[in-house]
């Protein structure tokens, strides 16, 4: 395995999934104390689909994001701090508290939003796009959600959309085999999300979505395409969660060798592995590894060392 | 001054803010040069502006909404036709969780300008899934504005100020009164929400009414003052979210009597709302119990005798005020 992408840009993508993983086992030791309100949907083990993905796009794109996002926050370039502080319910959150781990945005990289209803952010990605086309910018949008989704209304509604109107999305499936616990064979009659591509006349490709090289690549023969006018992809990344679906969820409905050899397919340890194939030192790696982890720290004492929002702030921001 | 339908009203804001701001854009099922929208409204448009800016859509109405709300957020300002307001329930998501929720739950870093304009109501024999009057659904969803137009004069000025604003907006029109004629200026304005109307002046009794029974509270009020000498005030919201309490609340004060008549259904509608707004603030004011004429609580049915006899009229609006003068 080669590749042409410059050092930095390797080391950077290494980083990005660092932070993800990272902040999210943060998280979870977090959420264990009772220090996180709500619940939590991790991103630990999918780091390879949204770095990939969102290493193919410039600032001023777009994506849309789900219940599971706050690894599509990081790989956008989100602030490790004002993420955490949103999910810990504090108002140096970017939504001041109000959406909390399940409503990350921040408009001014791009990020449109996270939305907790599976298959709801499909036509707002549509919706982009079709803004995108009608103020002529070449900008892109990537649309992330899972498996389930792909069960939607919406997701027919929207493929079949942003085809007839060529608009630049890039629809991106993480099929990480379950839709909360519902295997995906009790839920639809075939194995790959991409097959349904054909029914919208638009490319649908899978791919291994624990290799974020692999992604990268796909991602950047589909993002030229929607920036070229061409018109949407359907890209399907077979991954898994390292953790169950929510914080409560222990995942005993996934056989114990399925775990194990997800595990052994983890995109981290693939990625470290190659970027010492591919020249990179291993003090260069430790260095990232120890910046990353002093990053997320500094994430955390920001976030518990920020104030709640007032109480009566829960009035504001309803209508602008 | 010059007389023009409400359809046409509804047209020229349209063509007016169009020719105004380069963001705003029309999409929704058949709504281009082939048709025109199912009622008329957008007919020509496609021809004068183009089918990029008013854009003919698959049958898809939750994908309509999202488009609409994905454009709203990125600086485009789209107005979506729902072709009838019984299917805004296949679009309900994206009103109500999605464009209504996007500016609060995001700590306001957006802003969501969307209009989505469709029809109401009973009175053309179409049966259940194309005669309901469901704006209770949408005054229950905070971020949402409701407006709900009687008049070729009100639907311009809230059509623009929804279009201008900086909000999500359900337009609510009523298919009835696509043909209704009434006074509309030539020159430019708007009609800002939250303001009620009072459309008839009247010292007895206070009748709310919203969209087409307006008319039929007008027309009973004249037949109040011809026969029983009892002076009706008919007051207009024009906007159910926001509603101006206070304009409902001062003509009680004068009148001291308040009957709420709307198409909707009686439980949780539309009256309801009032009722409790009045009950709230303005008990000490009353003269008689507050009283709703309302859909009974059924779907609407087809066979014309049926149909005429859930929606309220005008001799059920001249009973309601009779009880309690």
């Amino acid at each position: 395995m080669t590749t042409d992408l410059p050092k930095e840009k390797l080391v950077e993508m290494y980083q990005k999934m660092l932070q993800i993983r990272g902040f999210e086992e943060k998280l979870f030791e977090l959420y264990s104390q009772n220090l996180v309100p709500g619940t939590i949907h991790l991103y630990a083990g999918e780091e390879a689909v949204a770095v990939g993905v969102c290493s193919s796009l410039r600032k001023e794109d777009y994506i849309t994001s789900t219940h599971r996002g706050h690894g599509h926050c990081i790989a956008k370039g989100a602030d490790l701090k004002r993420t955490m502080a949103e999910i810990l319910g504090k108002k140096t959150g970017y939504c001041k508290g109000k959406g909390g781990s399940m409503h990350i945005a921040d408009f001014s990289i791009g990020m449109l939003g996270a939305t907790a209803v599976v298959g709801a952010g499909l036509p707002i990605a549509v919706g982009a796009g079709l803004s995108v086309k009608l103020r002529k910018t070449d900008q892109i949008v990537a649309c992330f959600f899972g498996e389930g989704a792909s069960n939607q209304g919406t997701f027919h509604e929207s493929l079949n959309m942003a085809s007839i109107w060529k608009l630049p999305v890039v629809f991106v499936c993480e099929n990480n085999l379950y839709a909360m616990g519902t295997r995906q064979s009790i839920a639809m009659n075939i194995e790959n999300i991409a097959d349904r591509a054909v029914a919208y006349g638009i490319p649908g490709v899978s791919v291994d979505g624990n290799d974020v090289l692999a992604v990268y690549e796909t991602a950047c023969k589909a993002s030229e395409r929607a920036r070229g006018g061409e018109g949407p992809t359907l890209i399907e990344c077979k991954t898994y969660r390292h953790r169950g679906h929510s914080r409560v969820d222990p995942a005993r409905y996934r056989p114990k060798d399925e775990v194990a050899e997800w595990l052994s397919k983890d995109p981290i340890k693939r990625f470290r592995d190659k970027l010492l194939r591919f020249g990179v030192v291993e003090g260069e790696i430790q260095a990232v590894e120890k910046e990353v982890s002093l990053q997320i720290e500094e994430a955390v004492r920001f976030a518990m060392e920020s104030p709640y929002p007032q109480p009566e702030e829960a009035l504001e921001d309803v209508y602008a | 001054m010059r007389k023009i339908t409400y359809r046409d009203a509804l047209r020229e804001a349209l063509i007016e803010e169009m020719h105004r701001d380069a963001s705003v854009f029309l999409l929704g099922e058949d709504i281009g040069k082939y048709w025109g929208g199912a009622f008329k409204v957008t007919d020509g448009l496609a021809q004068e502006f183009g089918e990029e800016r008013v854009r003919d859509t698959p049958i898809s109405e939750s994908a309509i909404v999202g488009t609409a709300v994905g454009a709203a957020i990125t600086g485009m300002r789209p107005v979506a036709e729902i072709m009838f307001g019984d299917l805004t329930a296949l679009a309900m998501d994206q009103i109500a969780n999605q464009a209504a929720k996007i500016r609060y739950m995001f700590g306001a870093q957006a802003k969501c300008p969307m209009v989505v304009r469709t029809p109401f109501g009973a009175g053309v024999n179409i049966a259940s899934h194309h005669s309901q009057s469901l704006e209770a659904w949408f005054m229950h969803v905070p971020g949402l504005y409701v407006a709900v137009p009687s008049t070729p004069f009100d639907a311009k000025g809230l059509l623009k100020t929804a279009i201008r604003g900086d909000n999500p907006v359900l337009l609510c029109e009523h298919k009835l009164l696509y043909p209704l004629e009434g006074e509309v200026p030539q020159d430019d304005y708007t009609v800002p929400f939250g303001v009620a109307d009072v459309k008839r002046e009247g010292s007895d009794v206070t009748v709310v009414a919203v969209l087409f029974m307006v008319h039929k509270a007008l027309n009973a009020a004249k037949e109040l003052e011809k026969d029983g000498a009892i002076s009706v005030e008919v007051v207009d919201p024009r906007t159910l979210t926001p509603l101006d309490r206070r304009g409902i609340i001062k003509s009680v004060k004068k009148t001291g009597r308040i009957v709420i008549v709307t198409e909707d259904c009686r439980t949780a509608g539309v009256s309801a709302e009032i009722a409790a707004v009045v009950a709230e603030e303005a008990l000490d004011y009353l003269d008689a119990p507050v009283k709703r004429v309302a859909e009974p609580d059924t779907p609407i049915p087809f066979s014309p005798p049926l149909e005429k006899y859930v929606i309220p009229d005008e001799k059920s609006i001249i009973k309601a005020v009779k009880e309690v003068v």
